[in-house]
């Protein structure tokens, strides 16, 4: 551990310096960032920020150029990746499902880092996959193929996988993309209650900031991959911020049914 | 949850998932995995007796039985080890060949249309082969490499132009499209290069290495049938082990780096075993066409699931060459090529699932 964590709960997934880059291009510049058990954060930021890109390097996707990512402690460039599949699962922006998949055939996959050649499938595979499903409210539809599926039950269903990887970590980016307000809200109540009452650590990439407010305890601001702000909803969402960050003129009030803070635009600045 | 019925309403679990252990060995399988295998190698060995049978000099089945246990009069027992077994022999482990490879590469493209003919494995056998015939005897690279035999010659010509497929297609990983976009360019180049050489040759030597382009088991024996035996015994049961991690690649790179998959290593595995089944199966009897691109589609519509089942694809590889063969031989005019056969009889079937299926045809 590089910082002194003044919160009690343990530092489960931290950026240390964190350079990323695509080619030449330096997309996030030296980034310090630290994730503490059981916590929800969000990350938002203005389109090409880097959000996505820093959660990447957060699930070992992107190897950092300069820096490391930690992961309880140790680089996580440098553990096993099946190591690191039992702690940590990932939820990528438009995963891809092959033809002809069904849900129970999508959650059991999920399994794979508890397997091996020899033990495919234990009785525990089995009893973790029938509760992912039904916890999820997806067992009804475990035989369907998850191409049949419409976008709200297919966000559902991959949840359901990263629910039976079993991981304590969960990074989602923007798991509400393509979906209608119902199917987005219905989806972060599930990322929700993942928090709440199965104790994961969740990273969440967010466009809406509305809803990041809602479901996050902790909101990560980005601009030109640098952090700008850090912290609670109320203590990120200013409307100085949003002028800064988002150059949007906004008013911020507190939201009607549940008092965290909600964005009402204005105007573009500049 | 406002809750929207799917498209297609789920019948009650059509297809379970069934658990199998033995000690420490557990899997799951569904029926039909385990029933389409065995009853396409109960057909493919009533294929390959009744194949042992037929042809110019017509034999009994009983009398190729007792043949086959060790009886029989020499003229039978010639015809049937020297010359028919032996071709079946090869045609069997070609089909196996084909098959496996087209489902481990349609699995890691992600692509129903990939086959190894793309991994620039045909195009480079094909420049090795047509140049032995051509060259052969006329020039000194031709001697040199009519020494070092036709079969020899297309294996290294098919592997190199893998080889150089990869090296130009690799970036840190294989990405799929890449791949294929990169073979489908450098086999046409290779198709060019086949064509020069044909106008370069006699009127014989072109008829002789057209039939080797169109694939042929005319005149394959036990010459060709043991390298391919030793390969497939080495490279099957690598194919197998990597069923597992199959199913996880083919989600996209992402979520398989997410669920612990080594991503690049199963890749660069998964393309060199089907690449080297490929050349061995092409440097034998020539690049049939359609085997590997078709097999393994025809397989998983059989079988039903996401992938191409490996087993499935391989035994019905060797059941469409053994009857092609068996067609080839028996109604059709002299040493016509299998290659031809395989497409005439492969198509139609393909065409018929793909009408008849419910799945959306992506092919």
């Amino acid at each position: 551990m590089t910082a002194l964590e003044t919160s009690t709960a343990a530092v489960r997934l931290a950026a240390d310096g964190v350079r990323l880059a695509y080619g030449d291009h330096v997309v996030v510049h030296d980034l310090d960032l630290q994730l503490t058990d059981g916590s929800f954060t969000a990350i938002v930021g203005p389109n090409g920020c880097g959000k996505s890109t820093l959660l990447r390097a957060l699930g070992r996707l992107l190897r950092p150029t300069a820096g490391t990512v930690l992961l309880d402690g140790r680089a996580i460039t440098s553990t096993p990746t099946k190591e690191v599949a039992k702690v940590l699962g990932l939820l990528p922006q438009t995963p891809l499902a092959p033809e002809g998949l069904t849900v129970a055939d999508l959650v059991a996959r999920g399994r794979h880092p508890h397997q091996s050649w020899l033990r495919q499938w234990s009785s525990d595979d089995e009893a973790v996959v029938t509760e992912a499903l039904s916890w999820t409210d997806m067992a009804e539809l475990a035989d369907s193929p998850v191409d049949a599926l419409s976008g709200g039950q297919r966000q559902r269903a991959w949840i359901s996988m990263a629910l039976a990887q079993g991981t304590d970590l969960l990074l989602l980016d923007e798991p509400t993309t393509y979906l209608d307000l119902a199917h987005q809200v219905d989806v972060l109540e599930l990322v929700g209650r993942l928090h709440t009452e199965r104790g994961r650590t969740v990273v969440v990439v967010l466009h809406d900031l509305n809803l990041a407010a809602r479901y996050a305890q902790r909101l990560v601001a980005m601009k030109d991959g640098v952090l700008v702000a850090s912290g609670t909803p109320e203590e990120v969402l200013t409307e100085q911020l949003l002028a800064e960050v988002f150059e949007l003129e906004a008013r911020v009030v507190p939201d009607p049914v549940t008092g965290t803070p909600m964005v009402v635009p204005v105007r573009r600045l500049r | 949850m406002t809750a929207v019925a799917p498209t297609r309403a789920p019948a009650a679990r059509p297809h379970p998932r069934r658990t199998l252990r033995i000690g420490g060995f557990s899997t799951t399988y569904r029926r039909r995995q385990v029933a389409v295998p065995l009853l396409a190698l109960l057909v493919l060995v009533l294929a390959a007796a009744v194949s042992l049978g037929r042809g110019d000099y017509p034999i009994g089945v009983l009398d190729v039985l007792r043949v086959l246990v060790g009886a029989g009069d020499d003229t039978q027992r010639f015809i049937v080890l020297e010359l028919r077994a032996p071709r079946i022999a090869v045609a069997v482990l070609v089909g196996v060949a084909l098959g496996v490879s087209g489902a481990l590469i349609q699995t890691f493209a992600r692509n129903p249309l990939a086959s190894p003919d793309i991994l620039g494995v045909t195009g480079g056998a094909a420049i090795g082969a047509v140049a032995v015939i051509v060259l052969g005897g006329t020039t000194t690279a031709g001697e040199l490499l009519g020494g070092l035999g036709l079969p020899t010659a297309a294996l290294a010509g098919g592997l190199l132009m893998a080889l150089l497929v990869f090296g130009l297609a690799w970036r840190q990983g294989l990405d799929g499209y890449r791949l294929v976009l990169i073979g489908i360019g450098l086999s046409a180049m290779a198709q060019a290069v086949v064509r020069y050489l044909l106008t370069r040759s006699t009127i014989q030597d072109a008829a002789v290495a057209n039939v080797w382009i169109t694939g042929s088991l005319n005149g394959r024996g036990w010459d060709q049938a043991l390298p391919l035996a030793v390969a497939l015994l080495v490279l099957l049961p690598v194919s197998l082990a990597l069923g597992r991690v199959l199913g996880a690649l083919q989600f996209g790179d992402d979520t398989a780096r997410g669920l612990g998959v080594r991503v690049p290593l199963a890749q660069a595995v998964t393309v060199v075993v089907a690449v080297a089944l490929a050349a061995v199966a092409v440097s034998a009897a020539g690049p049939i066409a359609f085997v590997a691109l078709v097999v393994p589609q025809i397989a998983v519509r059989l079988t039903g699931g996401a992938r191409p089942p490996l087993l499935a694809a391989g035994l019905l590889g060797a059941l469409l060459l053994v009857a092609s063969d068996l067609v080839a031989r028996t109604v059709l005019p002299d040493s016509f090529p299998v290659g031809v056969v395989t497409a005439v009889v492969g198509a139609p079937y393909l065409l018929w699932l793909l009408v008849r299926g419910r799945r959306r045809s992506t092919l």
